[in-house]
């Protein structure tokens, strides 16, 4: 099909709702705004950020099949050098009702500032991960992603299952862990994550919000990741990070979520 | 020029085909028993969530109806054909778990005298997602409803409750987590005649809300059940049992399988998304718009596996 030449069939079709993508760009747009005149000043004030990929670079799926559980993976594209290292990284969901979902803190000692975790998305939206480096500099990625209903949706399809199991942790490895290597560990929670959104619409009680706020990862007591967040952490949340193990010693972590409630969970590793 | 009349002429017809209703039947496929087998359709604003089988049991002193429909006006359709096939009142309407193409019915039928059904779980559920289905209900099938259409159950079933329709007994069993964590099925102990709903999907790719392992042993204890037909909750009734749960039995299995040799292997979720179960595709109507959700929710369950 030519398009130019049939330009009011297309306004015609377009009059009954069709091309959507077009509603999409729009909508794209307009979050734009919200970045620029609230989270951006919100977050970083005035400071410049540069928008490129030369620092990290953010990976999505485009369409989330599961906008509870959609997997988001950061690529750290420089070193973690005693000189100059990603210090932070924080993810901002534009749309979601809270656009924060976490900062996460590194040092040289984490090998690599890589992260992957599973985040919800309330509807379209920008997804933006800003790095600062050590020296200060702010650096954005960002990426757009077809969800919604990830926050009011409900919890897991088995939420006894999700709460008989509350604070129960794992840590798995990829690969052996090799001394003074970089290596890469998975941590599983369990834990609810309720965004406090899903609202009763008989009783109009509200399911009140529970959700981890605080995860420190430590290495033989040196901090690996250290990281705040919020209720766009998908339930039982899981984070993909690096570490490197200079000797043999214990990997632990520890969590805190908003009802106070702490729990531990320790890993040893050996070569 | 000719080219673009034309487009627009297709489009038009294609609109007005599109528009027309499609008449509501119901097939009595056992004495007393009627079901409308919905179209294997992904809910939209054309079928604005009319996709379910529902139907009802005609006792002597009252019907059953199990399963309401996608929206109000398809209940009120469900109602007029009780109407049409009997005299005998509906005194229940039977929710067999909470997904909105089996309850957005209800509303057509609230009425003194009629006592909604459903699992012990279904009202917890109702409550968790009702709002959020209310959303998408607005959003995506252009169905404009309020909180009324979200009718809690009058009766809870914890186990299993009979209910006698008069000349004719319904059990009806709450399930353990499977595919939502409040299915409830129905059986007709006069013809054998057991209405799964949604814990069976015929030709239409199994749709997972509860859990995979939860479903995988509610199926091995079905089986054993005497049974002549099932009534699925999406696709056409069957008389082969248990061989009607094998497909469903071996997609599910296949879910399990691979999911957990990935795990094994230090495999992620984004790994799982692409790779797990591509060569179940020609077998399943609709599976790229639930198979991906469904590794998601299994892989999020079988990480947790000792």
């Amino acid at each position: 099909m030519r398009i130019p030449a049939c330009p009011r069939i297309f306004g015609i079709l377009l009059a009954f709702g069709l091309f959507l993508p077009s509603s999409i760009l729009h909508a794209a747009e307009a979050d734009e705004a919200i970045w620029l005149n609230t989270l951006k000043p919100q977050y970083f004030g005035d400071k410049p950020i540069e928008e490129s990929t030369a620092v990290i670079e953010l990976t999505a799926p485009y369409r989330a099949e599961d906008p509870a559980l959609a997997p988001i993976q950061i690529a750290a594209k420089i070193p973690q050098t005693p000189t100059r290292y990603i210090k932070t990284v924080t993810l901002l969901i534009d749309s979601n009702p809270v656009p924060f979902a976490g900062a996460f803190h590194f040092t040289p000692e984490s090998g690599k500032a890589d992260l992957a975790m599973r985040i919800r998305v309330n509807a379209y939206s920008w997804i933006r991960a800003i790095a600062e480096t050590s020296d200060g500099k702010l650096s954005m990625h960002k990426v757009y992603v077809k969800a919604s209903g990830g926050c009011s949706a409900p919890i897991g399809g088995d939420l006894d299952a999700i709460m008989k199991r509350l604070g129960k942790m794992k840590f798995r490895f990829e690969g052996q862990p090799a001394a003074g290597q970089p290596t890469q560990a998975q941590l599983l929670i369990s834990h609810p994550n309720i965004t406090g959104m899903q609202m009763d619409q008989i009783s109009r009680l509200v399911q009140p919000a529970h959700f981890i706020k605080q995860v420190k990862i430590t290495f033989n007591g040196k901090p690996v990741l250290r990281a705040e967040t919020d209720i766009s952490i998908s339930a039982d949340p899981n984070f993909r990070f690096w570490f490197v193990p200079q000797g043999p010693g214990e990997l632990k972590a520890e969590i805190m979520d908003n009802k106070d409630m702490a729990f531990t969970a320790s890993e040893k590793v050996a070569f | 020029m000719p080219h673009c009349l034309l487009i627009l002429l297709v489009f038009f017809w294609a609109r007005a085909a599109s528009a027309a209703e499609p008449p509501f039947d119901v097939s009595e496929i056992a004495p007393g028993v009627f079901v409308h087998q919905g179209a294997q359709a992904f809910p939209d604003r054309h079928n604005q969530g009319e996709i379910a089988n529902i139907g009802f049991i005609v006792g002597e002193r009252c019907v059953a109806v199990i399963d309401s429909g996608g929206n109000p006006a398809q209940g009120e359709a469900l109602k007029a054909a009780v109407a049409a096939k009997t005299k005998t009142p509906v005194c229940y309407v039977v929710n067999t778990h909470v997904h909105p193409d089996h309850i957005f019915g209800n509303r057509a039928f609230k009425s003194k005298g009629i006592q909604f059904v459903g699992h012990h779980n279904l009202a917890r559920s109702l409550a968790l997602r009702g709002s959020h289905y209310l959303q998408t209900a607005a959003r995506d099938l252009a169905l404009s409803l309020t909180a009324d259409a979200l009718v809690p159950p009058d009766l809870s079933v914890d186990d299993t409750l009979m209910l006698d329709l008069g000349g004719r007994r319904i059990k009806l069993t709450a399930h353990r987590s499977a595919h939502t964590d409040n299915d409830l099925s129905v059986y007709d102990e006069h013809t054998q005649t057991l209405w799964l709903a949604d814990l069976l999907f015929v030709e239409h790719v199994p749709t997972l809300d509860g859990s995979l392992m939860g479903w995988l042993a509610t199926l091995n204890e079905l089986a054993t059940w005497p049974v002549k037909r099932v009534i699925p909750g999406h696709g056409a009734v069957r008389q082969d049992w248990p061989g009607a749960l094998e497909p469903e039995k071996q997609y599910l299995l296949m879910l399990r399988d691979e999911i957990r040799a990935l795990i094994q292997r230090g495999g992620t979720l984004e790994t799982a998304l692409a790779r797990v179960g591509q060569a179940a595709r020609p077998r399943w109507a609709l599976f790229d718009d639930y198979h991906q959700r469904n590794v998601s929710t299994a892989f999020a369950e079988l990480e947790w596996e000792e």
